[in-house]
Parts: C-alpha cells; structure tokens; sequence
C-alpha cells in the first residue's frame, strides 16, 4: 500500500503487510543505489504487528516507479544469484562425482 | 595511523596502477573526444584513491575494536571525487561469482563473492523461517502410559525432520486434511512384561497413506455401517497410489530413522497417530528446514613488514588456529608466511599485546566475499533448500511490484 500525497508524487511511504527486514533491508539497499533516490530507508512501527513502512524520497522521479524498479533490480539480482549458483554446483558435482546425492531431488 | 594506512595501501597500489594504465591505453586509442576520451585524461580519477578503497572494501579488525565496518551503499557516496557507486546490473553479472567448498546430503558450504550482505542476509533470514517443510503439528494420543508426558511426546515428535519434499504439497486451511497437504504416521509400541526394556526411534512411525485411522467420536461406530466411517482426515485417495510416491514412499531416511521419541518399561505401550502438514520455520522452528545456515566473512591476513626468525616462531606460535606458516629462505633464515588465512577466527591472539604486535599484522575481512554454510535437517538437499530460498524472495518482490501497479 501507498502512502504519499496526490499534489507530490516524488515522496512516499509504502507499507509492506507481511514482510519484515527480510525484504525491507534488501529493497532499502538496491533503493540507496539508485541515483534516483534521495532518501530511503525503512522501519518496522511495531514488532508486534507483521508490517513494514520503506520510505523513498526522489530528486524528481515519481516515488512508485522508483519502487518498482528497486524490486525489479532485486528480482533481476536473485535470478542472477540462482543461474550462477545452479552452474557452479552442478560444475562442483562434475569435478566430484562422489559426493553426489543418492536421492535425486535436485533440479526439480 | 597514517603510517600504517601508508603500508598497507602500497600492495594495493601495485595493481590497481597496472589496470590503470591498461583502461586508460584503451580509451585513448578508441576515441577521440567524447565521455571516453574525457575518462582518459590522466587527472579524471577512474577509481576511488587505494585507501578510500581500501575503507570500502575491507572491515579493520584492529585490536580495541573492529573499523569501517559499514558497507557503502549510497549512490552518490563519492560523488565529490567524480565517482558513481550506484548499482549496475551488469557490472554485478560480471563480478558476481559462486564457488563451491563442500557438498554432501546435507551440508554445503559455498563462497558467494561480490553480493551485499542485504542480499547475502535476505538469504539467510529466508533460510531460516521462510522455507517451507512439513512437520508434525497434531498429535491424537490414544494410549501413552509411557513417562514421557502427552504434550511433551507431541512436541518431540514435531520435531523429527520428515524426509519428504514440501513442494509436492499444499498449505492446509481450516485444517481440513487430504492426501494433497497432509501426512498421516501410526506408532503403536508395547513393551512386553517380562521382556527388555525398548527403545523406541522415529523409524517406528509408519506411514499411513490412506489417512488416519481413527473414527471421529461424533461418529456412531454402529449406524450407516455400510459406509465407510468418517475419520479425523478426508482422503479421496491413497498417498501410494500418487505417482510422486508409489515409487518412493514417505518416512525417514538414513539417519532420521535413529532419533528416539521415548523408552519404554516393560508393560508400557504408546498408540498415537501424527498428523503432519507443510508449514514455515517463522511460525514454529520445528519447520525451519536447516540445521543453521551461516555466513561469515572471508578473513585477510596481511603481514605490513617481513616478519624473520624468532619474531616469527613467537608470531606463528601466538596463533591458536595455525594461520601463519615459517619458510626456510637459506643462510639459516626463517620468514613468515600466511598459509592458511581462511582458518583465522579474529581471536586477534596475534595483536592483542597492541603496539608494535599491530603494526606487524593487520587482520582484515572482505566486505564482499561471503562464506556461507548451510546444514539441511534432511527435508531437502542444501543446494536445493538456497534455491528455493532465492526463488522466495524473488517471489516477494513479484509481490511488491504487482501490488504496486
């Protein structure tokens, strides 16, 4: 959920239900490395309740978009994480075929 | 202190001034004129001075405490010296690298190089509480007379690890189990009087794939006997007729089967059925499907001057993990050398006495390399359990984004 005002749209707060620092502190991360972003950072209103407030302040780009792409680098990110990841086990499986697994759920 | 900055920076230097000269050569001889014939000019800095560089990359583990321990992650944090440390993807596909220490069943122990902790921490946070496994979560005790009390048996059995994989079931809602999201096990042990005492281990949980066996108490055993009584599960049909476990039926393997659930006396009998479904460590840990799952980072052991014979010996001894190594260099000389630094636990043993003990070594660890080990509860392989950990927290961000447009 977005929290901004309709006259500014370079400043908002999203509240995040369900998530924790988990996601915040790697969306604030990829938000810090944006040229876009002037300020961004994230709390957590009460450890009680399951919600995440990540504000973002933009030198001009509306703050939604800035978001959005924030996610998308991270999502672009993990996938790269996961393709090299994938390719250095199996490459360390080839080189020790003896330790390989016997119950062949990888790769599902 | 600025001395020391000095020395440490000089190794540094050496290399960074050889790609130096081999960017610049390049841009020069490409174009004239432009972004990359200004980025040429020799007074256009290309890189952060070596030991800014060296503040950014590297945490100082001197020995009152540990220095420039943040990561710098601000776009515009160099801003003033014409540098740009925003984030590019392509320059993380091109560091970004993964290589493999150790793998077996259930232990792997990899180096991720190039990532942010954020990253490298949403990893192991998802790890943890985010990876879904199944677990025992109800417990219907027909008979214990064991001495292991009903509630603490139940919380025993909870957390035996299952040896199924979680991805071929569904959440249960309103706890209305079928063959889709559940996992029915009987345990029905009796010590015969007269006879030994008896062990009882996970491996006397049997699998009951057409679902429980008890008949719910509304029931009346001895109306409508023509249909089948209803019991605590509503099974369409059996678990082994599935194609994903005719072949491989569910249970515990290896060494799951050795876990002890109770003992019992002669004349003591426990009757139990166990109903399991799919559930996330962040609600019980019971569900957490490692062991642990750790990262540290990768340790830096530099010597600043030549360390030579008994400085050396009482250096080499000083360290209680065997990082430091003595060669011969002839004429009857020994040097030091840093053999095995990976092994350095920061005990800082080697610069506690301070002095000239820190300006001899400097411990050091590399912001970006991560050794990261995780140890699976048996559910899951390691290397699955990380890309199922990845693939979660991609599936946030979809989340996010779809929510946000």
């Amino acid at each position: 959920m977005e929290h901004g005002s309709f006259s500014d749209n370079t400043k908002s707060t999203f509240s995040l239900a369900d998530e924790d620092h988990t996601l915040a502190n790697a969306i604030r991360f990829t938000l810090n490395q944006d040229p876009r972003v002037s300020f961004s950072g994230y709390s957590i209103p009460h450890p009680s309740e399951n919600r995440v407030n990540i504000r973002v302040q933009t030198t001009g780009a509306p703050a939604g978009e800035v978001m959005k792409d924030a996610c998308q680098d991270l999502m672009m990110m993990c996938q790269h994480v996961r393709s090299t990841f994938d390719k250095a086990v199996s490459d360390y499986k080839m080189r020790n075929p003896e330790d390989m697994n016997t119950n062949g759920t990888e790769n599902v | 202190m600025a001395k020391r900055d000095e020395r440490m920076s000089e190794e540094e230097e050496e290399s960074e001034a050889e790609s130096m000269s081999e960017s610049e050569s390049g841009g020069r001889g490409e174009s004239q004129g432009g972004l990359d014939y200004i980025m040429s000019l020799p007074d256009v800095p290309m890189k952060l001075p070596p030991h800014v560089e060296l503040q950014r990359t590297r945490v100082f583990c001197n020995a009152d405490a540990p220095n420039h321990t943040d990561t710098i992650q601000y776009s515009g944090a160099f801003a003033s010296v014409g540098i740009d440390n925003s984030f590019r993807l392509d320059h993380f596909r091109k560091d970004f690298r993964v290589e493999v220490i150790r793998c077996s069943d259930d232990d792997l122990e990899f180096d991720m190089i190039g990532i942010d902790p954020a990253l490298a921490n949403a990893f192991r946070r998802i790890l943890i509480a985010e990876v879904p496994t199944m677990a025992i979560e109800k417990v219907l005790i027909a008979n214990n007379t064991s001495v292991v009390q009903d509630e603490v048996l139940a919380h025993r059995l909870g957390l035996i690890p299952i040896s199924v994989d979680p991805r071929l079931f569904e959440y249960a809602e309103n706890n209305a189990l079928n063959e889709r999201n559940s996992i029915v096990f009987k345990l029905h042990v009796r010590c015969e009087r007269g006879g030994p005492r008896l062990t009882v281990k996970a491996n006397a949980l049997t699998w009951l794939p057409n679902g429980s066996e008890f008949p719910l108490q509304s029931e009346d055993p001895n109306s409508n006997s023509t249909s089948k009584p209803k019991t605590y599960t509503s099974f369409s049909c059996s678990q082994d007729s599935l194609p994903e476990f005719s072949s491989n039926p569910i249970g515990f393997k290896g060494r799951l089967n050795d876990i002890i659930i109770s003992k019992l006396a002669p004349g003591q009998e426990i009757e139990l059925e166990a109903h399991a479904v799919k559930g996330i460590g962040k609600t019980h840990a019971k569900w957490s499907p490692v062991a642990t799952a750790w990262y540290r980072m990768l340790p830096e052991v530099v010597l600043l001057e030549e360390i030579e014979d008994e400085v050396a010996e009482n250096l080499k001894s000083k360290c209680p993990v065997g990082v430091f190594d003595i060669e011969d260099i002839g004429n009857g000389k020994k040097r030091l050398t840093v053999a095995r630094p990976r092994a350095c636990t920061l005990c800082r043993e080697c610069i506690r006495e301070g002095g000239e003990w820190e300006k001899r070594v400097s411990l050091r660890r590399v912001k970006d390399h991560f050794i990261f080990t995780i140890e699976s509860t048996g559910a899951l392989p390691p290397e699955v359990l990380f890309t199922e950990a990845v693939k979660i927290l991609e599936s946030k961000c979809e989340r996010v984004i779809s929510e946000l447009s």
